[in-house]
Protein backbone atom coordinates (compact mmCIF):
# COMPACT_ATOMS: atom_id res chain seq x y z
CA UNK A 1 0.00 0.00 0.00
CA UNK A 2 1.34 3.45 -0.55
CA UNK A 3 0.20 6.21 1.79
CA UNK A 4 -0.95 9.28 1.02
CA UNK A 5 -1.29 12.11 3.36
CA UNK A 6 -4.73 13.86 2.69
CA UNK A 7 -2.52 17.41 3.27
CA UNK A 8 -1.01 16.18 0.07
CA UNK A 9 -4.41 16.41 -1.54
CA UNK A 10 -5.54 19.22 -0.23
CA UNK A 11 -2.63 21.39 -0.91
CA UNK A 12 -2.63 19.60 -4.82
CA UNK A 13 -6.23 20.41 -5.37
CA UNK A 14 -5.81 24.07 -3.80
CA UNK A 15 -3.24 25.07 -6.19
CA UNK A 16 -5.54 23.61 -9.37
CA UNK A 17 -8.18 25.65 -8.47
CA UNK A 18 -6.20 28.53 -8.76
CA UNK A 19 -4.25 27.66 -12.10
CA UNK A 20 -6.80 26.43 -13.97
CA UNK A 21 -9.47 29.15 -13.16
CA UNK A 22 -6.47 31.77 -14.13
CA UNK A 23 -4.17 30.53 -16.75
CA UNK A 24 -6.15 29.38 -20.24
CA UNK A 25 -4.88 26.19 -21.18
CA UNK A 26 -2.33 26.15 -23.90
CA UNK A 27 -4.19 24.05 -26.00
CA UNK A 28 -7.25 26.16 -26.12
CA UNK A 29 -5.47 29.21 -26.30
CA UNK A 30 -4.12 28.31 -29.95
CA UNK A 31 -7.13 26.77 -31.03
CA UNK A 32 -8.55 30.52 -29.91
CA UNK A 33 -5.65 31.89 -31.74
CA UNK A 34 -6.08 29.99 -35.01
CA UNK A 35 -9.76 30.74 -35.19
CA UNK A 36 -8.63 34.23 -34.97
CA UNK A 37 -6.24 33.67 -38.11
CA UNK A 38 -9.19 31.78 -40.36
CA UNK A 39 -12.21 34.32 -38.63
CA UNK A 40 -13.25 35.85 -41.77
CA UNK A 41 -15.72 38.50 -39.51
CA UNK A 42 -15.01 41.41 -38.39
CA UNK A 43 -16.80 41.22 -35.35
CA UNK A 44 -15.89 37.81 -34.86
CA UNK A 45 -12.36 38.53 -35.25
CA UNK A 46 -12.62 41.69 -32.90
CA UNK A 47 -14.54 39.45 -30.44
CA UNK A 48 -11.40 36.92 -30.93
CA UNK A 49 -9.13 39.64 -30.16
CA UNK A 50 -10.82 40.47 -26.75
CA UNK A 51 -10.77 36.65 -25.52
CA UNK A 52 -6.87 36.56 -26.75
CA UNK A 53 -6.34 40.26 -24.57
CA UNK A 54 -8.40 39.02 -21.39
CA UNK A 55 -6.63 35.73 -21.46
CA UNK A 56 -2.89 37.40 -21.95
CA UNK A 57 -4.07 39.77 -18.63
CA UNK A 58 -5.39 37.18 -16.72
CA UNK A 59 -2.55 35.07 -17.04
CA UNK A 60 -0.29 38.31 -16.39
CA UNK A 61 -2.54 39.32 -13.18
CA UNK A 62 -3.14 36.25 -11.42
CA UNK A 63 -6.84 36.84 -11.77
CA UNK A 64 -9.42 34.54 -12.97
CA UNK A 65 -9.94 34.46 -17.04
CA UNK A 66 -14.09 34.16 -16.61
CA UNK A 67 -15.90 35.52 -13.71
CA UNK A 68 -17.85 32.49 -13.42
CA UNK A 69 -15.44 30.28 -11.70
CA UNK A 70 -18.00 27.47 -12.06
CA UNK A 71 -19.26 24.54 -10.01
CA UNK A 72 -15.62 22.39 -9.37
CA UNK A 73 -15.67 19.18 -10.61
CA UNK A 74 -13.24 16.31 -10.78
CA UNK A 75 -12.88 13.19 -12.15
CA UNK A 76 -10.47 10.70 -9.73
CA UNK A 77 -8.89 8.16 -10.51
CA UNK A 78 -7.63 5.84 -7.77
CA UNK A 79 -4.89 3.45 -7.77
CA UNK A 80 -6.20 0.33 -5.96
CA UNK A 81 -2.68 0.51 -3.91
CA UNK A 82 -3.19 3.68 -2.73
CA UNK A 83 -4.53 4.94 1.00
CA UNK A 84 -5.29 8.03 2.29
CA UNK A 85 -4.87 9.17 5.85
CA UNK A 86 -6.63 11.75 7.83
CA UNK A 87 -9.76 12.95 6.33
CA UNK A 88 -11.44 10.56 3.15
CA UNK A 89 -10.99 11.66 -0.38
CA UNK A 90 -14.31 13.99 -0.69
CA UNK A 91 -13.41 15.43 2.34
CA UNK A 92 -10.20 16.33 1.04
CA UNK A 93 -10.75 17.41 -2.25
CA UNK A 94 -13.55 19.36 -0.68
CA UNK A 95 -11.37 21.25 1.67
CA UNK A 96 -8.69 21.96 -1.17
CA UNK A 97 -11.76 23.62 -3.07
CA UNK A 98 -12.71 25.57 -0.19
CA UNK A 99 -8.98 26.75 0.23
CA UNK A 100 -8.01 27.34 -3.57
CA UNK A 101 -11.57 29.77 -4.22
CA UNK A 102 -11.02 31.45 -0.76
CA UNK A 103 -7.16 31.92 -0.93
CA UNK A 104 -7.27 32.82 -4.93
CA UNK A 105 -10.46 35.19 -4.40
CA UNK A 106 -12.20 33.07 -7.38
CA UNK A 107 -16.40 33.18 -7.63
CA UNK A 108 -18.09 30.94 -5.06
CA UNK A 109 -21.10 30.37 -6.93
CA UNK A 110 -22.78 27.11 -5.19
CA UNK A 111 -25.96 27.43 -3.49
CA UNK A 112 -26.60 24.78 -0.73
CA UNK A 113 -30.51 24.10 -2.36
CA UNK A 114 -31.35 24.41 -5.29
CA UNK A 115 -34.44 25.91 -3.97
CA UNK A 116 -33.68 27.81 -1.52
CA UNK A 117 -30.37 29.26 -2.67
CA UNK A 118 -28.34 30.77 -0.15
CA UNK A 119 -24.78 30.56 -0.73
CA UNK A 120 -22.84 28.27 0.58
CA UNK A 121 -19.66 30.97 0.48
CA UNK A 122 -16.53 28.25 -0.33
CA UNK A 123 -17.83 27.27 -3.45
CA UNK A 124 -18.36 23.97 -1.78
CA UNK A 125 -19.40 20.87 -2.43
CA UNK A 126 -17.35 19.86 -5.31
CA UNK A 127 -18.84 17.36 -7.48
CA UNK A 128 -16.79 14.27 -7.79
CA UNK A 129 -16.39 11.38 -10.16
CA UNK A 130 -14.44 8.56 -9.02
CA UNK A 131 -12.75 6.08 -10.84
CA UNK A 132 -10.65 2.40 -9.58
CA UNK A 133 -7.90 1.43 -11.22
CA UNK A 134 -4.61 -0.61 -11.20
CA UNK A 135 -1.30 0.65 -9.37
CA UNK A 136 -0.19 3.18 -5.99
CA UNK A 137 -1.01 6.48 -7.96
CA UNK A 138 -3.79 9.29 -7.51
CA UNK A 139 -4.63 11.07 -10.78
CA UNK A 140 -7.07 14.36 -10.54
CA UNK A 141 -8.83 16.05 -13.64
CA UNK A 142 -9.87 19.27 -12.18
CA UNK A 143 -12.58 20.94 -14.76
CA UNK A 144 -14.29 24.12 -13.28
CA UNK A 145 -17.74 24.41 -15.26
CA UNK A 146 -19.40 27.62 -15.86
CA UNK A 147 -23.33 27.28 -16.06
CA UNK A 148 -24.03 29.84 -19.12
CA UNK A 149 -23.17 26.99 -21.16
CA UNK A 150 -23.79 24.50 -18.84
CA UNK A 151 -27.64 25.38 -19.11
CA UNK A 152 -27.30 25.09 -22.72
CA UNK A 153 -26.59 21.28 -22.58
CA UNK A 154 -29.12 18.69 -23.54
CA UNK A 155 -29.79 14.99 -22.97
CA UNK A 156 -32.01 12.31 -25.39
CA UNK A 157 -32.92 9.21 -25.20
CA UNK A 158 -32.67 8.35 -28.82
CA UNK A 159 -34.13 5.07 -30.59
CA UNK A 160 -31.47 2.84 -32.17
CA UNK A 161 -33.18 3.24 -35.53
CA UNK A 162 -31.85 7.02 -35.46
CA UNK A 163 -28.40 6.05 -35.64
CA UNK A 164 -25.27 8.18 -36.19
CA UNK A 165 -27.84 10.78 -38.40
CA UNK A 166 -29.66 11.27 -35.41
CA UNK A 167 -27.18 11.93 -32.96
CA UNK A 168 -25.01 14.60 -35.03
CA UNK A 169 -28.88 16.31 -35.54
CA UNK A 170 -29.36 16.57 -31.97
CA UNK A 171 -25.88 17.76 -31.64
CA UNK A 172 -26.27 20.51 -34.03
CA UNK A 173 -29.84 21.27 -32.72
CA UNK A 174 -28.59 22.09 -29.21
CA UNK A 175 -25.56 24.16 -30.41
CA UNK A 176 -28.06 26.22 -32.45
CA UNK A 177 -30.36 26.50 -29.69
CA UNK A 178 -27.75 28.12 -27.58
CA UNK A 179 -26.74 30.35 -30.05
CA UNK A 180 -24.44 33.33 -28.27
CA UNK A 181 -25.73 32.24 -24.71
CA UNK A 182 -22.75 29.73 -23.96
CA UNK A 183 -20.07 32.23 -24.90
CA UNK A 184 -18.95 30.55 -28.13
CA UNK A 185 -16.24 29.94 -29.63
CA UNK A 186 -17.57 26.58 -27.99
CA UNK A 187 -16.19 23.00 -27.14
CA UNK A 188 -19.12 20.37 -27.39
CA UNK A 189 -18.46 17.44 -25.37
CA UNK A 190 -20.81 14.34 -26.50
CA UNK A 191 -21.52 11.44 -24.65
CA UNK A 192 -23.12 8.30 -26.69
CA UNK A 193 -24.20 5.03 -24.99
CA UNK A 194 -24.72 3.40 -21.43
CA UNK A 195 -27.78 4.71 -19.12
CA UNK A 196 -29.41 8.54 -19.30
CA UNK A 197 -26.80 9.36 -16.27
CA UNK A 198 -23.49 7.30 -18.31
CA UNK A 199 -24.42 9.60 -21.48
CA UNK A 200 -24.00 12.65 -19.14
CA UNK A 201 -21.15 11.56 -17.32
CA UNK A 202 -18.92 10.38 -20.93
CA UNK A 203 -20.31 14.12 -22.52
CA UNK A 204 -18.46 16.02 -19.16
CA UNK A 205 -15.64 14.20 -19.21
CA UNK A 206 -15.14 14.54 -22.91
CA UNK A 207 -14.95 18.01 -22.15
CA UNK A 208 -11.59 17.32 -20.26
CA UNK A 209 -9.72 16.12 -23.09
CA UNK A 210 -7.40 18.01 -25.11
CA UNK A 211 -8.49 19.91 -27.63
CA UNK A 212 -5.99 18.96 -30.52
CA UNK A 213 -6.05 15.00 -29.46
CA UNK A 214 -7.31 13.31 -31.93
CA UNK A 215 -10.11 10.59 -31.16
CA UNK A 216 -8.50 7.45 -31.05
CA UNK A 217 -11.34 5.57 -32.91
CA UNK A 218 -11.31 6.14 -36.14
CA UNK A 219 -15.22 6.69 -36.77
CA UNK A 220 -14.94 8.93 -34.02
CA UNK A 221 -12.73 10.79 -35.42
CA UNK A 222 -14.26 11.29 -38.79
CA UNK A 223 -17.89 12.22 -36.92
CA UNK A 224 -16.38 15.14 -34.71
CA UNK A 225 -15.18 16.31 -37.61
CA UNK A 226 -18.16 16.70 -39.32
CA UNK A 227 -19.72 17.80 -36.30
CA UNK A 228 -17.25 20.40 -36.03
CA UNK A 229 -17.60 21.45 -39.53
CA UNK A 230 -21.67 21.16 -39.84
CA UNK A 231 -21.48 23.65 -36.35
CA UNK A 232 -19.16 26.22 -37.57
CA UNK A 233 -21.11 26.84 -40.97
CA UNK A 234 -24.06 28.11 -39.53
CA UNK A 235 -22.45 31.08 -38.85
CA UNK A 236 -23.01 31.38 -34.81
CA UNK A 237 -19.63 32.72 -34.70
CA UNK A 238 -17.71 34.22 -32.12
CA UNK A 239 -19.82 35.54 -29.28
CA UNK A 240 -22.67 34.47 -31.61
CA UNK A 241 -22.22 38.03 -33.15
CA UNK A 242 -21.42 35.91 -36.97
CA UNK A 243 -18.26 34.65 -38.14
CA UNK A 244 -17.53 31.00 -38.74
CA UNK A 245 -15.45 30.20 -35.69
CA UNK A 246 -18.49 28.79 -33.22
CA UNK A 247 -16.76 25.51 -32.07
CA UNK A 248 -13.27 24.94 -31.51
CA UNK A 249 -13.56 21.27 -31.15
CA UNK A 250 -16.09 18.50 -30.79
CA UNK A 251 -14.87 15.45 -28.85
CA UNK A 252 -17.77 12.34 -28.47
CA UNK A 253 -16.62 9.37 -25.87
CA UNK A 254 -19.34 6.39 -25.93
CA UNK A 255 -20.25 3.28 -24.03
CA UNK A 256 -21.58 0.11 -24.38
CA UNK A 257 -25.70 0.31 -23.80
CA UNK A 258 -29.01 -1.24 -24.05
CA UNK A 259 -30.53 -3.12 -26.55
CA UNK A 260 -33.09 -0.79 -26.56
CA UNK A 261 -31.72 1.92 -26.44
CA UNK A 262 -28.94 5.24 -27.77
CA UNK A 263 -29.20 7.60 -25.33
CA UNK A 264 -27.35 10.92 -26.26
CA UNK A 265 -25.54 13.93 -23.73
CA UNK A 266 -24.64 17.43 -25.24
CA UNK A 267 -22.37 19.38 -22.67
CA UNK A 268 -21.45 22.11 -23.52
CA UNK A 269 -17.93 24.15 -22.94
CA UNK A 270 -17.47 27.95 -23.32
CA UNK A 271 -14.29 29.17 -25.26
CA UNK A 272 -13.02 29.18 -20.90
CA UNK A 273 -12.75 25.84 -20.83
CA UNK A 274 -10.60 25.14 -18.04
CA UNK A 275 -9.05 21.63 -16.95
CA UNK A 276 -6.14 20.41 -15.02
CA UNK A 277 -4.63 17.50 -14.38
CA UNK A 278 -2.59 16.48 -11.51
CA UNK A 279 -0.29 12.99 -10.49
CA UNK A 280 -0.18 12.23 -7.14
CA UNK B 1 -12.21 49.37 -38.58
CA UNK B 2 -15.26 50.56 -36.13
CA UNK B 3 -16.59 53.90 -35.06
CA UNK B 4 -17.05 53.97 -31.85
CA UNK B 5 -19.90 55.57 -29.58
CA UNK B 6 -19.13 57.41 -26.32
CA UNK B 7 -21.64 57.36 -23.90
CA UNK B 8 -22.29 58.66 -20.32
CA UNK B 9 -24.43 58.07 -18.17
CA UNK B 10 -27.35 58.44 -16.95
CA UNK B 11 -28.31 58.09 -20.17
CA UNK B 12 -30.10 60.86 -22.31
CA UNK B 13 -33.13 59.31 -23.93
CA UNK B 14 -32.09 61.41 -26.95
CA UNK B 15 -29.18 59.55 -27.77
CA UNK B 16 -30.88 56.28 -27.16
CA UNK B 17 -33.12 57.29 -30.08
CA UNK B 18 -29.57 57.46 -31.93
CA UNK B 19 -28.19 54.13 -31.33
CA UNK B 20 -29.12 51.06 -33.62
CA UNK B 21 -28.04 47.52 -33.31
CA UNK B 22 -24.43 46.68 -34.07
CA UNK B 23 -23.28 50.14 -33.10
CA UNK B 24 -19.79 49.97 -30.62
CA UNK B 25 -20.40 52.00 -27.45
CA UNK B 26 -17.86 52.71 -24.67
CA UNK B 27 -19.74 53.95 -21.61
CA UNK B 28 -18.41 55.81 -18.75
CA UNK B 29 -20.17 56.95 -15.60
CA UNK B 30 -22.09 55.34 -12.61
CA UNK B 31 -23.56 51.81 -13.79
CA UNK B 32 -25.44 49.12 -11.14
CA UNK B 33 -24.44 45.05 -11.23
CA UNK B 34 -27.77 43.12 -10.55
CA UNK B 35 -28.20 39.71 -11.19
CA UNK B 36 -31.05 36.73 -10.41
CA UNK B 37 -30.98 36.73 -6.68
CA UNK B 38 -30.83 40.68 -7.00
CA UNK B 39 -33.81 40.86 -9.77
CA UNK B 40 -36.20 38.41 -7.26
CA UNK B 41 -35.72 40.64 -4.59
CA UNK B 42 -36.26 44.12 -6.70
CA UNK B 43 -39.61 42.26 -7.71
CA UNK B 44 -40.98 41.44 -4.34
CA UNK B 45 -39.79 45.04 -3.22
CA UNK B 46 -41.56 46.67 -5.75
CA UNK B 47 -44.84 44.04 -5.16
CA UNK B 48 -44.35 45.47 -1.46
CA UNK B 49 -44.68 49.42 -2.85
CA UNK B 50 -41.46 49.51 -1.19
CA UNK B 51 -38.95 51.57 -2.99
CA UNK B 52 -35.81 50.04 -4.81
CA UNK B 53 -32.39 50.16 -3.34
CA UNK B 54 -31.39 53.17 -6.05
CA UNK B 55 -33.33 54.89 -8.50
CA UNK B 56 -33.70 53.40 -11.88
CA UNK B 57 -34.32 56.09 -14.48
CA UNK B 58 -31.88 56.53 -17.40
CA UNK B 59 -29.74 53.91 -14.98
CA UNK B 60 -28.05 51.01 -16.53
CA UNK B 61 -28.03 47.39 -15.09
CA UNK B 62 -25.16 45.04 -15.98
CA UNK B 63 -25.83 41.90 -15.55
CA UNK B 64 -22.60 40.45 -13.78
CA UNK B 65 -21.73 38.50 -10.27
CA UNK B 66 -17.57 39.70 -10.39
CA UNK B 67 -15.08 37.73 -8.58
CA UNK B 68 -13.94 38.96 -4.62
CA UNK B 69 -11.16 41.75 -5.10
CA UNK B 70 -7.31 40.97 -4.17
CA UNK B 71 -5.99 43.47 -1.91
CA UNK B 72 -5.15 46.86 -3.95
CA UNK B 73 -7.59 45.45 -6.59
CA UNK B 74 -10.94 47.48 -7.73
CA UNK B 75 -12.75 44.41 -7.95
CA UNK B 76 -11.68 40.72 -9.85
CA UNK B 77 -13.56 39.81 -12.84
CA UNK B 78 -16.48 41.02 -13.79
CA UNK B 79 -17.92 39.93 -17.57
CA UNK B 80 -21.77 39.91 -18.36
CA UNK B 81 -24.04 36.34 -17.40
CA UNK B 82 -26.61 35.06 -19.44
CA UNK B 83 -29.35 37.74 -19.73
CA UNK B 84 -32.18 35.71 -20.00
CA UNK B 85 -33.30 34.58 -17.00
CA UNK B 86 -33.59 38.05 -15.76
CA UNK B 87 -36.06 38.36 -18.74
CA UNK B 88 -39.33 37.69 -16.33
CA UNK B 89 -38.25 40.45 -14.22
CA UNK B 90 -36.84 43.12 -16.90
CA UNK B 91 -40.37 44.85 -18.06
CA UNK B 92 -41.16 45.91 -14.56
CA UNK B 93 -38.00 47.20 -14.42
CA UNK B 94 -38.24 49.09 -17.68
CA UNK B 95 -41.20 50.36 -16.57
CA UNK B 96 -39.70 52.08 -13.72
CA UNK B 97 -37.42 53.88 -16.15
CA UNK B 98 -34.06 51.24 -16.29
CA UNK B 99 -32.77 52.86 -19.70
CA UNK B 100 -30.11 50.05 -20.16
CA UNK B 101 -28.68 46.67 -19.44
CA UNK B 102 -25.78 45.23 -20.26
CA UNK B 103 -25.67 41.54 -21.15
CA UNK B 104 -25.09 38.60 -23.50
CA UNK B 105 -27.67 36.67 -24.95
CA UNK B 106 -30.69 36.45 -26.25
CA UNK B 107 -33.64 38.37 -24.74
CA UNK B 108 -37.40 37.29 -24.80
CA UNK B 109 -40.30 38.71 -26.81
CA UNK B 110 -41.99 40.38 -24.04
CA UNK B 111 -38.79 42.39 -22.73
CA UNK B 112 -38.25 43.61 -26.65
CA UNK B 113 -41.78 45.00 -26.41
CA UNK B 114 -41.05 46.59 -23.31
CA UNK B 115 -38.11 48.28 -24.39
CA UNK B 116 -39.66 49.63 -27.14
CA UNK B 117 -42.56 50.79 -25.02
CA UNK B 118 -39.94 52.31 -22.54
CA UNK B 119 -37.36 53.43 -25.12
CA UNK B 120 -34.53 51.25 -23.48
CA UNK B 121 -31.34 49.95 -25.00
CA UNK B 122 -29.65 46.42 -24.56
CA UNK B 123 -26.05 46.42 -25.15
CA UNK B 124 -23.77 43.43 -25.03
CA UNK B 125 -20.61 42.90 -23.40
CA UNK B 126 -17.99 40.11 -24.23
CA UNK B 127 -18.78 36.83 -22.43
CA UNK B 128 -16.38 35.60 -20.52
CA UNK B 129 -13.97 38.46 -21.05
CA UNK B 130 -14.40 39.08 -17.12
CA UNK B 131 -10.58 40.07 -16.74
CA UNK B 132 -10.27 42.71 -19.57
CA UNK B 133 -13.56 44.29 -18.29
CA UNK B 134 -12.13 44.31 -14.95
CA UNK B 135 -9.45 47.12 -15.82
CA UNK B 136 -12.65 49.42 -17.25
CA UNK B 137 -14.21 49.66 -13.55
CA UNK B 138 -12.48 52.50 -11.62
CA UNK B 139 -14.75 52.19 -8.53
CA UNK B 140 -17.08 49.83 -7.02
CA UNK B 141 -18.81 49.03 -3.53
CA UNK B 142 -21.79 46.92 -2.57
CA UNK B 143 -25.28 49.45 -2.00
CA UNK B 144 -27.67 46.53 -1.40
CA UNK B 145 -28.11 42.99 -0.60
CA UNK B 146 -24.37 42.90 0.93
CA UNK B 147 -25.40 39.14 2.07
CA UNK B 148 -25.72 37.84 -1.63
CA UNK B 149 -22.14 37.75 -1.92
CA UNK B 150 -21.51 37.96 -5.66
CA UNK B 151 -25.41 38.69 -6.19
CA UNK B 152 -25.00 42.02 -4.48
CA UNK B 153 -26.08 45.05 -6.14
CA UNK B 154 -22.65 47.55 -6.71
CA UNK B 155 -22.48 50.74 -7.99
CA UNK B 156 -19.75 51.07 -10.17
CA UNK B 157 -17.79 53.78 -11.90
CA UNK B 158 -17.02 52.33 -15.23
CA UNK B 159 -14.15 54.49 -18.12
CA UNK B 160 -14.64 53.34 -21.70
CA UNK B 161 -16.46 49.73 -20.98
CA UNK B 162 -16.52 48.83 -24.47
CA UNK B 163 -19.91 47.03 -25.62
CA UNK B 164 -21.63 46.72 -28.62
CA UNK B 165 -25.61 47.92 -29.10
CA UNK B 166 -27.56 44.39 -29.25
CA UNK B 167 -31.14 44.93 -29.21
CA UNK B 168 -31.82 48.95 -30.02
CA UNK B 169 -34.98 50.83 -29.09
CA UNK B 170 -36.87 50.02 -32.09
CA UNK B 171 -36.59 46.62 -31.46
CA UNK B 172 -33.66 45.95 -33.82
CA UNK B 173 -31.81 43.28 -32.51
CA UNK B 174 -28.09 42.38 -33.65
CA UNK B 175 -28.25 38.23 -33.24
CA UNK B 176 -29.58 36.34 -36.19
CA UNK B 177 -32.51 33.58 -34.88
CA UNK B 178 -30.81 30.31 -35.76
CA UNK B 179 -33.38 27.94 -33.94
CA UNK B 180 -36.20 28.45 -36.26
S1 LIG C 1 -20.21 30.49 -20.29
FE1 LIG C 1 -18.04 30.33 -19.78
S2 LIG C 1 -17.06 32.17 -20.58
FE2 LIG C 1 -19.27 32.51 -20.54
S3 LIG C 1 -19.63 33.53 -18.59
FE3 LIG C 1 -19.95 31.36 -18.25
S4 LIG C 1 -17.97 30.51 -17.60
FE4 LIG C 1 -17.62 32.54 -18.46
Amino acid sequence: MRVIQDTVVIAAVEKMCIEANCHLCEDVKSAIEKGRKEETSPIGQYILDQLIENAEIADSCNMPICQDTGMAVFFVEVGNKVLIEGRNLTEAINEGVRRGYTQGFLRKSVVADPFFRENTKDNTPAVIHYEFTEGDRLKITFAPKGFGSENMSRLKMLNPSDGMEGVKEFVIDTVLKAGPNPCPPIVVGVGIGGTMEMAALLAKKALTKPIHEKNPVEYLDRMENEILEKINETGIGPGGLGGKTTALCVRILVYPTHIAGLPVAVNINCHAARHAEVVI
Amino acid sequence: MKNIVKLTTPLDPNRIETLRCGDFVEITGTIYTARDAAHKRMKEMLEKNMSLPFDLSGQIIYYAGPCPAKPGQVIGSIGPTTSGRMDVYTPLLLKQGLAGMIGKGKRSQEVIDAMIRYKSVYFGATGGAGALISKCVKKAEVIAFDDLGTEAIRRLYVEDLPVIVLIDCKGNKLYKEFDK
